[in-house]
């Protein structure tokens, strides 16, 4: 990764950005880890959501903060893969693969190496605010990396700002509430329905969203 | 430069912002005092004050870098005041274009405020941007909510950057008519008197506070606040207004009472609409205080009076 890049963007782009377009909204702040092996959770609207995520990171722990992203969507040209790859950090997921347990090979790779993984489990943008079911992938993570902590987080806005299929970027304020830290916790249904339970409740500190 | 000089040298604008100063360190001072003498009792006070620290140095910086500076900073303001209320206000799916159209007017709106012209300023927002939400809103084609869409659009409008444009343009007064203090002198007059209205509406209220004055939209507000604040205001435009304008004694009396009144009501008026919502504060952007629009909602009222009055009574550019 181009990390002087990566921290040129975060400086002159997606701060400037966050604070004017999002009037971003952190609560918890000190909810979030400084170092890995960490997997960060968060309901998933727009692409926004990854620049808010990744504007709640220093430069320091940026370094270390990979998003986990569609290969089907971030690598279909060379250019955009390069960019997803290189400056954002992503780690490509291939969703049409077969279900097999290689698909998730990088995540595992980038927790062995301690890095901060920020993972939206619903696997796609779906409709603007609206939460969909949230897919098991990341509770193999958890199993294999117990020692690595989760954070769930609830991401409020971005799906005004920049819906799927819209080509507009319109300012709204965005809110991004932070969750207590919490790890494997022994079993696949417990685990999901804690995130999914976590998660939740986050949403209920947020303020009203009227989208007709 | 001796001391004689640097104080000859200082306008009354200069001035103001002095004595400014010296209240927020007052401020800040009690702050860090009161919450020891009285634990638990002052507890919002050091981050209400570092807000205040914050708005004041913002707004005396563009006052003293001049009228460019002043204008984008309140097109700013405009701006975030106008994104939280279209945050909270209902919209629909089909609306965003709209939504882009309400905020693309604020650099409309401004630039005729930038070019000095005070014709165009009155009727962009109010006839044309009306008439350009309504079509927009037509060539999206939905027609549930319609109506209450549209409603909010103009009125987030009109408040956000109309309304609060009438700052923005007061710098554009000619200096020439004017005394020492200049348009700084106005617009720091504007700005301060109507906060200082809500504070001594607050403090009257905390001190003496027993009659509701309407319980159904602000409990906190009473009868006792709200006269006992009227009166110091007024006395306080009185006293100021020779230094910063030229208002003459009787104009003064009817601009600061009538300007109290209207402060406080852009205030309630604020009050209901968030409870209409079901929020308690506008977001969360001044600790302390809660949101932009918290902050100006009796500005939003007051700010067009004053900038009329003044052009009846003082200043023959309006």
């Amino acid at each position: 990764m181009l990390h002087f890049a990566r921290n040129i963007l975060l400086t002159f782009l997606i701060r400037p950005f966050v604070w004017l377009v999002l009037g971003l909204d952190v609560r918890g702040r000190s909810n979030l880890p400084t170092q890995g092996p960490a997997i960060i959770a968060a309901n998933h609207n727009s692409h926004i959501d990854t620049l808010i995520l990744i504007s709640l990171f220093g430069a320091k722990t940026l370094r270390s903060v990979r998003p986990v992203a569609a290969a089907d969507h971030f690598m279909s040209t060379p250019l955009s893969s390069w960019f997803s790859q290189r400056i954002v950090g992503i780690i490509p997921v291939r969703r049409k693969g077969r279900a097999d347990r290689n698909v998730l090979a990088g995540c595992s790779e980038a927790l062995e190496r301690g890095e901060i993984l920020l993972i939206f489990p619903e696997g796609t943008r779906g409709k603007a605010e609206e939460m969909n079911n949230f897919k098991a992938g990341i509770a193999r993570l958890a199993q294999q990396f117990p020692e690595a902590s989760v954070i769930p987080v609830y991401l409020q806005g971005a799906g005004r700002v920049l819906p799927r299929g819209t080509r507009f970027i319109v300012p709204f304020n965005c809110n991004a509430i932070i969750g207590k830290a919490f790890q494997w916790t022994g079993s696949k249904q417990s685990f999901m329905q804690q995130l999914k339970s976590t998660i939740e409740t986050l949403q209920k500190d947020a303020p009203p969203v009227r989208w007709l | 430069m001796n001391i004689e000089a640097l104080a000859a040298s200082l306008t009354p604008l200069h001035v103001g912002i002095l004595a400014l100063v010296g209240l927020l360190l007052t401020g800040s001072l009690a702050a860090l005092v009161l919450p020891r003498i009285q634990p638990g009792r002052w507890e919002d006070l050091g981050p209400r004050m570092q807000s205040w620290w914050v708005m004041c140095l913002l707004v005396i910086g563009a006052l003293l870098a001049g009228w460019q500076a002043f204008t984008l900073v309140f097109a700013l303001i405009s701006f975030i005041a106008l994104r939280e209320f279209l945050t909270l206000a209902p919209t629909r799916r089909e609306d965003r274009l709209v939504v882009l159209l309400v905020y693309a007017s604020i650099l409309i709106s401004y630039w005729t405020i930038w070019i000095d012209n005070y014709d165009y300023f009155l009727v962009i927002v109010p006839i044309y941007v009306f008439i350009g939400t309504a079509i927009m809103m037509t060539i999206m084609g939905r027609t549930d909510g319609f109506l209450a869409t549209i409603g909010i659009m103009h009125w987030g409008v009109i408040v956000c950057v109309f309304n609060l444009g009438h700052v923005a343009f007061l710098m554009r007064t000619p200096a020439e008519e004017l005394g020492p203090a200049g348009p700084g002198g106005l617009v720091f007059l504007l700005i301060f008197i109507t906060q200082f209205n809500d504070v001594a509406q607050y403090v009257w209220g905390k001190s003496f506070g027993r009659h509701q004055i309407s319980p159904k939209i602000s409990p906190n507000k009473t009868w006792e606040g709200a006269v006992g604040g009227f009166a110091t205001t007024t006395v306080a435009f009185i006293l100021l207004a020779p230094i910063f304008t030229p208002l003459t004694l009787w104009p003064s009396l009817l601009i600061g009472s009538v300007l109290a009144v209207l402060g406080f009501f852009g205030d309630i008026t604020m009050s209901a609409i968030k409870r209409d919502l079901g929020v308690k504060d506008t977001s969360r952007l001044l600790p302390g205080h809660g949101g932009a629009l918290d902050r100006l909602d009796s500005l939003m009222f007051t700010a067009p009076w004053y900038f009329h009055m003044l052009a009846i009574f003082a200043v023959e550019r309006f």
